[in-house]
């Protein structure tokens, strides 16, 4: 009995002591300004963290874009430099040395679904410039043709024949000739 | 290269193209074959009568027509013995001395402001020189003059404006009397110029003109490809195709009051519009179904009629002069060859065998003979064959010869070709005697189309 009024004093008396050792430092108010304070700078050392985290990573994300944007540029003006194929006279077959000109730009196209394409097809100036449109034509289709094979879409795709009217060479000499006899895979 | 041009700009360019006049003549004549066979005649200077000197030219105009034709050879001003004004001043003796068997005397004299009257002789010189103008006729039981030695006479008054259209007017005159032959002198060309592309920004001009290169006028101007104008029957409209679009499309336009009407815009190839003799239909080329056909529209509804329907190039329609049928140009047979469909029966026949191609018919106005472009041995010449067969007759010896266009009356062919490495506009007699070319001032020419009679 006696131990349980010393247990019980006890009880009442650790808190009283505790609390009185405890009044000897900051009020508790103080306490939890300085809590809040250490938890606001902790936060926003968080926020700044993260925002330049963010901004990295955009700018990263910025510079990927930016340089795919030049990579295709670069591969467009690529394929832009590199797209012309010749035929012989009176012929709208694509000849093989041609495959791989227009296997490039089978792929980017394949690749940039939303990228179009004209095919204009042209003649040299001997024969009757209607019927060197009807060739031309022939030559532009030969080109589109090789190109759908490869996988392009149709509607990427539009054909359109010049004949002998748009001449790359002017004159009538066999290297004017050759030169104009072309089929040309046109980017806007 | 691509021009970037907007298409507030190239309208506005198109706009000014069509209102600008060049009144300067480009064409200038180099008759290079065929002068010695013609008809010696004499055209006299006319009298003017007035004063101060004559305000235009006349017998210029109808010494140039008339040595064009390839039928006469006109006597030079500098040989004349004398410059009668009319029969009555003509010493026979001295005419015939020069050769020449047929003269042309007259007079100009003002009778308002900017009104003359223009009057002419034509005058046989051998009848003359045996009748010594006095030849007799006996007319109820009395002789008269029979005046046997003047072929035709007639007066005019005219503007001074119209001075180049009356010299036309006569000598349309003087060669159906000596000839027998309507002539055309009184007619228009059709043609595309085409100027250097990284210097124009519009090298592509659609122009016509007067036959004999006068009076040049340019219809449109065009950064992207003109082609194949070809005329109305009533010389009121042309029908061409423009690629202003970045595509074929054919339009018509009236000559006089400029506006058009486009005509056909389908996929692929929208080609070589033709009218039919009555003006109502328009043969064509399109590749909307897949390959180069020939369609004939008309022209009130718009509603298309195929013509061919094969795996290989027909283009190049052309009608025939009833209207029933058309010529036109087919691979079918492993290479060009001229062919020809019944528009109403669709039965198609091969015209040509010989040669290694033939290209581009187009038929004479009698309907029997029909001019084209031969290919043999690598040369590219004009030609002509009959319709109902035999052998064909190459006409020209020009290089890379193209597009052919025969004059209404069928004397003579306007063509395309090239000289000194640029395409020049050419010509060359139906019998191939008589040939000169028309070199252009600037740029390539090419396309030509010869009107049908204007008046």
């Amino acid at each position: 009995m006696q131990l349980n009024k010393i247990m019980r004093s006890f009880v009442i008396a650790l808190p009283v002591i505790t609390m009185m050792a405890c009044s000897s430092g900051p009020s508790e108010e103080e306490l939890a300004a300085e809590r809040n304070r250490e938890a606001q700078a902790q936060a926003q050392a968080e926020a700044e963290a993260k925002a330049a985290d963010d901004a990295r990573v955009k700018a990263e994300a910025a510079a990927r874009v930016k340089r795919a944007k030049e990579i295709a540029v670069q591969e467009k003006q690529a394929l832009i430099n590199d797209q012309t194929v010749y035929f012989d006279f009176d012929r709208s077959s694509v000849q093989a040395k041609f495959y791989p000109i227009l296997d490039k730009h089978a792929a980017y196209l394949v690749k940039n679904p939303s990228q179009k394409v004209v095919i204009e097809g042209h003649c040299d100036s001997r024969g009757t410039p209607e019927y060197n449109i009807a060739l031309g034509e022939r030559r532009a289709q030969a080109v589109e043709t090789y190109l759908r094979n490869a996988g392009v879409s149709a509607s990427q795709i539009s054909v359109v024949s010049y004949g002998e009217e748009k001449p790359a060479v002017t004159g009538a000499t066999e290297y004017a000739f050759a030169q104009n006899r072309r089929g040309i895979v046109r980017y806007n | 290269m691509i021009r970037h041009i907007t298409l507030r700009q190239f309208f506005a360019a198109i706009l000014v193209a069509i209102v600008s006049w060049n009144a300067n003549s480009a064409l200038e004549i180099v008759i290079t074959e065929g002068v010695d066979s013609a008809r010696p005649i004499a055209i006299v200077p006319f009298k003017w009568k007035g004063a101060g000197s004559f305000p235009g030219e006349l017998t210029e105009v109808i010494t140039q027509d008339l040595l064009r034709s390839g039928k006469f050879k006109p006597v030079e001003t500098r040989n004349m013995p004398e410059f009668p004004a009319s029969d009555s001043e003509v010493n026979y003796a001295s005419w015939a001395a020069t050769g020449a068997d047929t003269i042309v005397v007259g007079s100009i004299e003002e009778t308002a402001i900017d009104q003359y009257q223009v009057s002419f002789e034509i005058i046989d010189v051998l009848r003359g020189q045996i009748t010594g103008g006095n030849g007799k006729v006996l007319n109820n039981g009395t002789l008269e003059l029979s005046n046997d030695h003047i072929i035709d006479s007639r007066k005019a008054v005219i503007n001074g404006a119209d001075f180049r259209q009356y010299a036309h007017r006569i000598s349309d005159v003087i060669y159906e009397k000596l000839t027998g032959t309507r002539g055309a002198f009184l007619t228009r060309l059709a043609y595309v110029i085409v100027r250097d592309r990284d210097t124009y920004d519009l090298p592509y001009q659609l122009v016509i003109a007067d036959y004999d290169g006068a009076n040049e006028t340019r219809l449109l101007s065009s950064p992207e490809p003109l082609m194949s104008p070809s005329w109305s029957p009533d010389g009121e409209k042309l029908a061409y195709v423009s690629f202003e679009n970045r595509r074929p499309q054919i339009f018509i336009q009236d000559i006089y009051s400029m506006e058009r009407t486009k005509i056909t815009d389908f996929p692929g190839i929208n080609g070589s519009p033709v009218f039919s003799p009555d003006g109502e239909q328009l043969a064509m080329v399109l590749s909307k179904d897949g390959n180069s056909e020939i369609y004939v529209m008309d022209i009130a509804t718009r509603n298309l009629k195929r013509i061919t329907r094969n795996r290989t190039i027909d283009t190049e329609p052309s009608w025939t002069p009833d209207g029933k049928s058309l010529v036109f140009t087919s691979e079918r047979g492993g290479k060009p060859q001229i062919y020809r469909v019944n528009l109403e029966s669709g039965k198609v026949r091969r015209h040509t065998f010989e040669g290694e191609m033939n290209l581009g018919a187009t038929i004479a106005p009698d309907g029997d003979q029909m001019v084209l472009v031969n290919r043999t041995r690598g040369d590219y010449h004009i030609a002509k064959q009959s319709l109902q067969g035999g052998a064909i007759q190459v006409l020209t010896r020009t290089y890379l010869d193209e597009s052919p266009s025969i004059a209404p009356n069928g004397s003579m062919i306007i063509y395309s070709t090239l000289h000194n490495g640029t395409q020049v506009l050419s010509l060359v007699s139906l019998d191939g005697r008589f040939k000169a070319r028309l070199p252009a001032a600037n740029g390539q020419v090419k396309s030509p189309s010869w009107s049908p009679y204007l008046y």
